[in-house]
């Protein structure tokens, strides 16, 4: 004897429509994945705290010395750092714009009803723009510490440097990516539900990207 | 209508793909992306066994001409164990039971139509394909298969001119395993979501199968351990590549200075082991979960103390974050913090030791049916014994003094990961097979697999014990040049004999394996009588698993033998008539 | 089939334990002071997991028996466990367990965390693919700078650990590839490495210690009986690894000095 129900009284299964189980999964699953990559930089993280304290045996004094040397960072990484604050906060304004309209959905589902929703990318596209500026501004920062001599092998700090801001710069561009996917599911034709979920995934992602910055600055300023 | 669209929806969120790229290349469906992992590691288990006889061989006839590498030189020796152990790490013990089963069953045993993310599945799939034949590679690339071991230490790793291999081959070594670290995480967030989210309806956590229960959390270890490899991997590729000294301090390689400085050997070790111990868990995990599920099955009674291996196995994952150092006490590391982490490590022994302890439990008072999933239930619990006996030896760093780098060690963690494990591999192919192809194994050739294995693995891996207390030492691509080393050669050669005999026997399983899937027995729907939800299916099950339905749970998943039922299982969906308890 | 799980896991386990009853192959001789305690925590290792590893096999070879299918005659017993049990085998489990690591820890701990006495013998031993080297500081009792850049292991000894002759501690050192200890005194090693990871291993003294590029580490331990003592490396460190071997040499006080001062009369 198995006890089943069917999808006609699906309804009595879920007490939640469709769209809030999308959501919840696909903020449970961001959320899981930001764990992931969160290991990542604490490890990078350990493996700076380790290496700045580290003292290495010096073969011709037969002694333990300390050969950090502090990198001196362009003021451009701070202005930067501004840029993608920002970003965030257009971000999140996108975030809900969207969102907004999941109640008129609702309503035009109901039959001869009719509502406007709004399809405007304006601030998902600023935010585009900006994480854009941020990457150029973090090329930029590498160029300017090559010119001063700083390249990735220079000093265990360079190293640092080029790494923290190259993953980091990475997983943003795939923040990026996202935002274009979100966009083009903004302008085409589409249940408005996906599009609120890919839009508040990236949301919830660009915002911890920028959160996750900010750490790395505090490591790169802070542990000296 | 839309209500009625969306329900639909959500019962399944793809329809049945047509055509073969999208049935069984791309396919999005969990059942068939497990069968995708499974014959990946039986592909590579099969590669890694192959090189594994090479180095049984060469141990005991060094002269000797083998197929594809000629006479093995020193460094080849080392390059066929360094890809020996990764590819059966990787490949095999992180693949199968994971990916492969828990991919397959996972979603069926929750009452869920698929997992979570069907993209990301598909994809973590692919990605490990790739890590895998980026690794293979490496064997035909100038140079050769890296020689610096599966576990990688620098400055041996990150020098290339450390040795032959350490070129291209061992960049494809780090590039295949970096790559695997991403397909694992991608994996990791799709079983995590799965059981967080998915459950059917009455399938409380406390409900789930423990099989459900090991997979859930091996996916936790994966998902803090694969990020801290992946960066130990980036570190290295570095290290190797542009020249920088995260790992390498000073150093002259045969006179020559190799350009680095200030970085720390440790620092690699603290994060390899700090992946490399949850890793072994993961490893373990899985064939815990299948084992109380098959003793119960197969004992008609419940598994003794549900909550108890619940709580269990939390414990062992969560202390398996906590005692990477014990495979570092002889590295140079902190003796203050040698001794901290060898408390931890006794302690992790604990939940093991319960769960055994559990294991018989059940066994006692029961009714055994000795079915070959059965077999090798009962087999793993031996070699979990015999393996996990051996570890209170190398927790003491005072007797780990003595005993690290010496085969002990590599008959420790043989007895535990490549037997034990790899007997739950085929214990769940054994039980499962018949619902994945709709017939069963061939008993016959089941007990002669189960005798060879568990007969022939003990004759290779007990040996090793005392040929470690005699301070045989591992990674020796020879034994002629240290005497005391040189005495214990008939220890080899006993060995080597007896992994010809198992290797044989493995052939055995393989063929049957593939009979059976065009002439087995045709199964029933529940051939085990067993009581989960991958039994109340068809078989093999369809694309969304219940056939547009969702199964409501009443019953916990261990309700064998209860009095007063009318057959002697429950399944858990049936409805409430009896008294549980 | 449940008789024959019997018989075969009693077998294994009886063949098994026996032969490490026997010891038919063992630890060497110790031949150090912490050799004695290792051995006797290695006993009561072996004694208190052997019973474990005797009672787990034989009870499952048991059950697998005892408790087979028999028919309709036979009902098995429902219960899900038993919870004062599993109380009382996980707290016996963790006394066992926890108790062994810290009853064994005092020799750890006298081994380790303190330095070595003062009036060692120092000597310091360099790995390097694939040799040892050991040096001793001489007369003057103080080790002479090396410089890298001077390292050529083609030259041996001296060259090969990158003797520095300016500095003027270097010239009584003595570079040499079999090592010399005196009996009955404490040594103190100080590890390093110059290429990749070695691993210094006496197994006489029951005496292992990693040699670590980037650090010097230092070691002691106190050799009691005189002879010969293989050393081996014990971490893979190239296609070398397999004959990168030396040995100790312990001698009588007398011998040692002896054996110093020829060295050093050699070197004038």
């Amino acid at each position: 004897m198995t006890n089943f129900s069917s999808a006609a009284d699906d309804s009595s299964n879920y007490d939640l429509p469709q769209f809030e189980t999308r959501l919840r999964r696909a903020r449970l699953g961001l959320g899981v994945g930001v764990v992931g990559i969160v290991m990542v930089f604490v490890s990078f993280a350990s493996a700076y705290v380790v290496r700045q304290g580290l003292p290495t045996l010096d073969p011709r004094t037969n002694t333990l010395v300390h050969d950090w040397f502090p990198l001196p960072l362009p003021w451009l990484l701070f202005f930067n750092t501004g840029v993608l604050l920002i970003s965030s906060l257009t971000m999140e304004l996108a975030r809900r714009e969207v969102a907004r309209n999941i109640p008129p959905a609702r309503v035009v589902s109901i039959p001869a009803v009719s509502a406007v929703q709004e399809r405007t990318i304006f601030w998902l596209a600023f935010t585009l723009l900006l994480g854009l500026a941020f990457l150029r501004g973090q090329w930029v920062v590498w160029r300017e510490l090559a010119a001063s001599g700083f390249y990735v092998a220079t000093f265990p700090s360079s190293s640092f440097v080029y790494l923290l801001t190259g993953m980091h710069g990475l997983h943003l561009l795939g923040g990026v990516l996202a935002l274009l996917v979100a966009a083009s599911a903004s302008l085409l034709p589409g249940p408005v539900e996906s599009r609120v979920v890919v839009v508040d995934v990236t949301g919830w992602y660009w915002h911890f990207m920028a959160l996750l910055w900010v750490c790395i600055l505090c490591l790169l300023t802070l542990v000296r | 209508m839309a209500t009625g669209e969306f329900a639909a929806h959500e019962a399944h969120a793809h329809a049945a793909p047509q055509g073969f790229i999208r049935k069984w290349v791309f396919s999005l469906d969990h059942k068939v992306i497990g069968l995708q992992y499974y014959f990946l590691a039986l592909t590579a288990v099969f590669v890694g066994m192959f090189l594994s006889l090479l180095m049984r061989i060469h141990l005991i006839w060094p002269g000797m001409s083998l197929p594809f590498f000629g006479e093995i030189k020193p460094e080849v020796y080392l390059s066929l164990l360094t890809m020996h152990g990764t590819i059966m790490v990787f490949f095999v013990l992180t693949t199968a039971p994971q990916g492969g089963f828990g991919n397959y069953f996972l979603p069926i045993q929750i009452g869920a139509a698929d997992m979570a993310f069907p993209v990301i599945n598909m994809l973590s799939f692919w990605v490990t394909f790739l890590a895998y034949i980026v690794m293979l590679s490496a064997f035909f690339v100038t140079g050769g298969a890296p020689l610096h071991g599966w576990t990688g230490y620098p400055p041996l790793s990150a020098l290339p001119s450390a040795g032959p291999g350490q070129g291209l081959g061992a960049d494809l070594w780090v590039i295949s395993i970096a790559l695997f670290c991403i397909g694992a995480l991608m994996s990791a967030l799709n079983f995590i979501t799965t059981t967080l989210d998915m459950r059917a309806r009455g399938m409380s956590l406390m409900r789930m199968p423990l099989t459900c229960w090991a997979w859930f959390i091996t996916a936790i270890l994966g998902l803090l351990a694969f990020g801290v490899l992946l960066a130990a991997g980036i570190l290295l590729l570095l290290d190797r590549n542009a020249g920088t000294s995260f790992f390498v301090p000073l150093v002259t390689v045969n006179g020559q200075l190799a350009g680095h400085k200030g970085g720390s050997p440790l620092l690699w070790q603290h994060l390899f082991w700090f992946f490399g111990h949850p890793e072994v868990y993961i490893a373990i995990l899985p064939a815990m979960g299948l084992c109380s599920q098959l003793v119960s099955v197969f004992s008609r009674k419940p598994i003794f103390g549900y909550r108890a291996m619940v709580y269990a196995m939390l414990s062992i994952g969560l202390m398996g974050f906590m005692v990477w150092g014990h495979h570092m006490f002889m590295s140079g590391m902190s003796p203050y913090s040698a001794f901290a982490f060898s408390v931890m490590t006794m302690a992790i022994g604990v939940p093991s030791a319960i769960k055994t302890f559990n294991w018989l439990g059940t066994l006692w008072g029961g009714r055994i049916r000795f079915s070959s999933p059965m077999l090798f239930a009962l087999g793993f619990v031996s070699l979990f014994v015999s393996g996990g006996i051996s570890g209170p030896f190398l927790a003491q760093p005072t007797l780990d003094i003595y005993l690290h780098e010496t085969y002990f060690v590599i008959g420790h963690f043989h007895l535990i990961m490549g037997v034990a494990s790899i007997f739950g591999i085929f214990a769940a192919t054994y039980y499962w097979f018949p619902k994945m192809f709709g017939r069963m194994m061939n008993e016959s050739l089941a007990r002669w697999h189960f005798w060879f294995s568990l007969v022939g693995t003990y004759c290779i891996f007990m040996p090793m014990h005392y040929y470690g207390m005699a301070a045989g030492l591992r990674r020796y691509s020879q034994s002629t040049e240290v005497a005391y080393i040189h005495n214990l050669l008939p220890l080899q050669k006993f060995i080597t004999f007896a992994a010809f005999i198992t290797i044989a026997g493995q052939f055995i399983f393989l063929f049957n394996l593939f009979w059976s899937m065009k002439f087995g027995k045709k199964a029933s729907d529940n051939p085990w009588e067993a009581t989960t939800l991958e039994w109340t299916t068809a078989t093999p099950p369809p694309h969304d698993n219940f056939a547009g339905r969702t199964p409501v749970i009443n019953n916990g998943p261990y309700e064998y033998g209860v009095p007063g039922a009318p057959r002697d299982y429950v399944m858990q969906t049936e409805p409430l008539t009896v008294a549980t308890h | 089939m449940g008789l024959v799980l019997l018989i075969i896991i009693w077998l294994i386990t009886l063949i098994s334990a026996y032969f490490f009853i026997a010891k038919t192959w063992w630890l060497p001789v110790g031949a150090s002071v912490a050799a004695a305690g290792i051995d006797h925590y290695f006993t009561v290792t072996f004694i208190l997991m052997g019973i474990v590893f005797v009672a787990a096999q034989g009870i499952l070879g048991f059950f697998a028996w005892r408790y087979r299918d028999r028919g309709p005659s036979s009902a098995a017993h429902y219960s899900h466990g038993n919870n004062r049990l599993e109380l009382a085998w996980t707290a016996l489990t963790f006394i066992l367990f926890v108790g062994l690591n810290l009853m064994s820890s005092s020799i750890w701990a006298s081994e380790r965390f303190r330095p070595a006495q003062p009036g060692a013998v120092q000597v310091e031993v360099t790995g390097m693919q694939f040799q040892w080297y050991f040096r001793y500081p001489g007369p003057d009792g103080k080790f002479g700078a090396t410089k890298p850049e001077l390292i050529d292991p083609s030259s041996g000894g001296e060259g090969a650990v990158g003797l520095d002759a300016t500095d003027p501690a270097s010239k009584d050192d003595l570079v040499t590839g079999t090592m010399y200890l005196p009996v009955g005194r404490e040594a103190e090693v100080i590890l390093r490495a110059h290429d990749v990871i070695h691993s210094f291993f006496i197994p006489a003294m029951r005496f292992k210690q990693d040699a670590v590029p980037g650090l010097a580490i230092h070691m002691h331990f106190t050799p009691i009986s005189t002879g010969d003592y293989e050393i081996a490396c014990a971490e893979l460190c190239g296609l070398g690894h397999y004959k990168m071997h030396g040995m100790l040499k312990v001698v009588s006080q007398q011998e040692f000095e002896a054996w110093l001062a020829a060295r050093e009369t050699e070197k004038q």
